[in-house]
């Protein structure tokens, strides 16, 4: 480990740290305006939960960030390793709520092994593609490596089922690859053939999966059952208008209209009150951290540090696109978090040190 | 600074740097769809989606207003309601509903409950709203309910008002009758929903916006299932007002039970104000049945009896007045001077017209016979001169004056004007021109004439009131639920017929005859101690062939004629006028005289005639030549 250096302290990245806590402030305030129950007007326990670990993760952020992020090649592959051991153990003996088995018990909280893998798919990726491409860029045969490593921890959690954080994690690692230079010609064929094979994904679909799809494309098709979230989703967002019905007014997620509303649906409890002028708030602090990250990346002083940077920021965009995307009715229900803003423990700390880790690759740029 | 991921590379080698900066713009291209969807959504669509937040959340109960009371008029309960109890069920609140269903029918002694709940399923009822699945329920399966319900859960017992007629048949036609709004009223009834009740018939019907009063309504937030939480607005319901009749209940009774079982119509009046005392049809129906929600076979068959109960014949039977009829002849003879009272005719029981005879109904005539007379004995013979002196239009503008041949303006929906025929009438109607002939029918009250029970008894109740036609009105005040009034029906004036007293006086004289005189034709409706006016009729049904006299009673009954009579009491200061008529019943003396004659009893026993009481004298009326013109 790189000795310490006083001059870290000057270059620590307050945009990104503090952009982060802004976000976990809109978690927290909307976690509380989503349990805000209508005869108890109190505090819901989830609300404490969650400034617990806001407090932990930003302890860990700033942890992440005095860390030198070079160390992290030398335990990518054993990191990669534990986090698969962890989707094995889910697979297993994890503790099951609504029909998956996605956590594990340690007692004092359940851990989601699949939040670590988005973090251990990132690093090990990036520490496989951190060497210069050849010349014209990664062929098929560079890409075998990656696609077992991918093809892992995807069957692991497709088997849970998450399909959302499967999609996430093909999507981060068809980000590295891409931006880490991927040959034109082999992007254009894969492109081609992942969409011949999307007719086949099908096959594999789960009924409910295939139940969600369908009521995408119509959700009056079955307004009570499917389609019903995708509906009282957009009504949430809709009725907020444009200065929202203001907080714990919103009448969608205090009755009960909206599924899920402190993890997935967080995002229509949040647009339900703070309206349109909320919304562009929450998404120009995710523009603000992805513009930042994305700095981040061209200034890093070498191509792990840059493809760190790309991997973390990539990890945060996806999530809010697809999350905001479904919320509004813009794409199939999947359960993906809205990042630093649900509930949910292992999802925040594991953004928050992505972020430290992020902060890390900046400090260090001034350093050699 | 030198930067170690831009740095140029051999030609071909991806950079970091571009293709970072790609991945920028693609991100934020994605965040501007995104920002651009939220502002569709929140600012263009925002208030279809508030109204459909606000739609998901409140839900409008509806509270009906209890239906006003008819009372008659002396404020006896005619029409009130009382408690009907009907079974609801939640499914969602019954763990295991088909075992629920099953029980529930057990103990009703019904089938078919399931299919209800999934009808009011389909029809998108929201969770936790129930469904009535049973209606009407009778006292036994009332205790069933309560005592078992323990075993079942969701199941409630509910009570709804249910229009009731007191006195089941009686004044049926009157009163009407209430049932579920049709599909048709509700598209031009805009406060009206699927289920409510509406009047259909009678005065249900005619007053339906003073006896419905205003619904009111609960808005109610509701969560996500449905449970509710909370009351955010509240309309209290107005109930309808009440309505207090001008019939006499007891009156109505006698009048009923004095036809029978017959088929007739009896319309009683008081002859000073137009209002209706009784007003009878039969054969009448029980108005509770529509209430209690009539089932499509019952309906059937009263809608197809040929004796056709639902009908109304006080106001839409429409009958020749026969020999009634001559009272307007009289009337029309003397005014437009085509007779004078000492005019004498010969009857030889028959005349010769044309190339056919016209006969009176006694065989061997009248002899010479004057106007009072004629009255008394129902000479036709006279009438028939009387009739070809005056022509036909005469008699039709007097026969109108008097209220006959159109609507009498009664709150009643159907009611039929019938026909005085006239020159004017028959070139409109058969495009053909009037045969001199038809005039010695039309006199007689016979051929193209035919008017209602009520027509008559409001040209009763003009002769005996010394001239004024009234419009006959039913209702005598509207009051609200304490009582207070709330509004009046005071007695309308349709026109004054300025006729001469002297005139009056001698046809009242030959309608006192009719009644009293020892050869009068309705000898049978006297009354001991009070003087009652009247004239016979009989409404020929079928034409009797030339030169044959058939006896009545050889006849089959659907051919038979109808009889009439109608009376006016006390003669000199008239309280009230009648007319009545009996179906096939042959003389009206001897069939609807007795009839009229036990109404007539009833009523001086319930308002004793005060003898030293003058009747509005005919003398202080205006005399006039011509009918003044009648508004309508």
């Amino acid at each position: 480990m790189p000795t310490f250096d006083r001059r870290l302290l000057y270059h620590f990245d307050w945009t990104v740290f503090s952009l982060a806590l802004a976000l976990c402030g809109v978690g927290v305030l909307s976690v509380v305006s989503a349990t805000w129950g209508g005869s108890r007007h109190a505090l819901d326990p989830l609300v404490v939960r969650q400034l617990v670990w806001v407090g932990a993760g930003a302890a860990l952020m700033i942890g992440a960030a005095l860390l030198d992020y070079r160390v992290l090649a030398s335990y990518a592959y054993p990191f990669y390793g534990l986090a698969v051991a962890m989707l094995i153990v889910v697979a297993v003996a994890g503790h099951s709520t609504g029909g998956s088995r996605r956590w594990i018990n340690l007692g004092v909280f359940n851990l989601e092994p699949s939040e670590i893998a988005k973090l251990a798919v990132v690093l090990v990726m990036v520490r496989y593609l951190r060497e210069d491409p050849p010349k014209g860029g990664w062929g098929p045969r560079h890409l075998v490596i990656p696609a077992l490593l991918l093809a892992v921890p995807v069957a692991l959690v497709l088997k849970q089922p998450d399909l959302g954080t499967g999609l996430i994690l093909m999507l981060i690692t068809t980000t590295l690859i891409f931006v880490s230079g991927l040959n034109w010609r082999v992007m254009a064929v894969l492109g081609l053939a992942a969409m011949l094979a999307a007719p086949a994904a099908w096959r594999f679909m789960k009924p409910y999966q295939r139940e969600r799809l369908v009521s995408f494309i119509n959700p009056q098709s079955d307004p009570l059952g499917s389609g019903y979230h995708i509906i009282q989703s957009e009504i949430a967002i809709g009725s907020g208008g444009k200065w929202g019905k203001g907080f714990l007014k919103g009448t969608q997620a205090r009755l009960n209209f909206l599924p899920e509303q402190t993890t997935d649906f967080i995002f229509a409890a949040y647009a339900e009150e703070f309206g349109y002028i909320g919304t562009m708030t929450l998404l120009g602090l995710y523009a603000a951290l992805i513009a930042r990250g994305i700095w981040i990346a061209r200034h890093s002083r070498d191509r792990f540090g840059a493809l760190l940077a790309v991997g973390f920021t990539g990890v945060i965009f996806w999530q809010v696109a697809i999350n905001i995307g479904m919320a509004t009715g813009m794409l199939p229900v999947v359960g993906i978090t809205l990042p630093l803003v649900s509930y949910g423990g292992s999802s925040l700390i594991a953004m928050m040190i992505a972020m430290g880790v992020m902060i890390s690759v900046n400090m260090r740029r001034y350093l050699f | 600074m030198k930067r170690f991921a831009l740095r140029e590379r051999t030609r071909g080698t991806p950079r970091l740097g571009p293709r970072i900066a790609a991945l920028g713009t693609m991100i934020f291209i994605v965040l501007g769809i995104v920002a651009g969807r939220l502002y569709f959504l929140q600012i263009i669509k925002h208030r279809d989606l508030a109204q459909m937040a606000d739609r998901n959340r409140i839900r409008i109960l509806r509270l009906p207003a209890l239906r006003g009371l008819v009372f008659d008029r002396r404020h006896r309960p005619l029409v009130d309601t009382k408690p009907s109890f009907e079974a609801a069920i939640v499914p969602e609140d019954s763990p295991n509903l088909p075992v629920t269903i099953a029980h529930l029918q057990k103990l009703l002694g019904v089938e078919g409950l399931e299919k209800k709940i999934d009808d009011a399923d389909d029809q998108g009822r929201p969770d936790f709203e129930p469904v009535i699945v049973a209606e009407h329920l009778d006292w036994p399966q009332v205790v069933a309910l309560e005592s078992h319900q323990l075993e079942l859960p969701g199941v409630n017992l509910q009570v709804s008002p249910q229009r009731h007629y007191l006195y089941d048949s009686l004044a049926a036609h009157l009163l009407g009758y209430v049932g579920e709004v049709s599909l048709k009223d509700l598209d031009r009834l805009p406060d009206y929903r699927m289920g409510d009740e509406i009047g259909k018939f009678g005065l249900e019907r005619s007053l339906e916006s003073t006896l419905r009063g205003d619904s009111g309504g609960q808005e109610i937030e509701v969560d996500a299932v449905g449970r509710r939480l909370r009351l955010l607005r509240e309309i209290p319901e107005r109930p309808g007002d009440s309505i207090v009749m001008t019939i006499d209940l007891d009156l109505q009774r006698t009048a009923e039970a004095a036809i029978g079982d017959r088929t007739g119509a009896l319309v009683a009046v008081d002859p000073n104000t137009g209002y209706i005392l009784a007003m009878a049809s039969k054969p009448a129906f029980d108005p509770n049945i529509f209430a209690e929600g009539i089932s499509s076979a019952a309906w059937r068959e009263l809608a197809t009896d040929p004796n056709h109960p639902l009908e109304n014949r006080a106001i839409q039977g429409t009958y020749p007045p026969g020999s009634t009829f001559k009272i307007v002849d009289s009337i029309a003879a003397l005014m437009d001077r085509a007779i004078t009272m000492d005019t004498s005719f010969f009857c030889p029981g028959g005349i010769w017209f044309g190339n056919r005879e016209y006969r009176c109904w006694r065989k061997q005539g009248h002899g010479h016979i004057e106007l009072h007379r004629a009255i008394v004995e129902s000479c036709d013979v006279f009438f028939y001169d009387v009739g070809e002196h005056l022509g036909v239009d005469r008699i039709a503008a007097w026969a109108h004056a008097l209220g006959l041949g159109r609507k009498s303006g009664i709150e009643l929906s159907n009611e039929r004007a019938g026909v005085i025929p006239s020159t004017e009438w028959k070139e409109r109607r058969f495009h053909q021109r009037w045969y001199p002939a038809e005039t010695l029918s039309v006199a007689i009250g016979q051929g193209y004439v035919a008017v209602t029970p009520l027509q008559l008894a409001m040209m009763a109740a003009t002769v005996a009131n010394g001239g004024t036609l009234y419009q006959p009105q039913f209702v005598r005040e509207v009051d609200a639920l304490d009582g207070a009034v709330v509004k009046q029906f005071p007695p309308i004036v349709r026109g004054e017929l300025h006729i001469d007293p002297k005139v009056l006086d001698e046809v009242r004289d030959g309608m006192i005859g009719v009644v009293n005189a020892p050869d009068g034709t309705a000898h049978a409706a006297r009354l001991d101690n009070i003087i009652v006016a009247g004239k016979t009729g009989t409404a020929q049904v079928v034409k009797e062939a030339q030169g044959v006299r058939t006896k009545e009673t050889a006849l089959p009954m659907k051919y038979r004629d109808h009889g009439w009579f109608i009376a006016f009491a006390p003669a000199d200061h008239p309280k009230i006028a009648i007319a009545c008529i009996i179906e096939h019943s042959g003389h009206g003396g001897s069939s609807a005289g007795p009839v009229v004659k036990q109404v007539m009893e009833k009523y001086f026993e319930l308002y004793p005639a005060q003898n030293a009481q003058p009747a509005a004298s005919a003398a202080e009326r205006a005399v006039s030549e011509h009918v003044e013109p009648l508004d309508e």
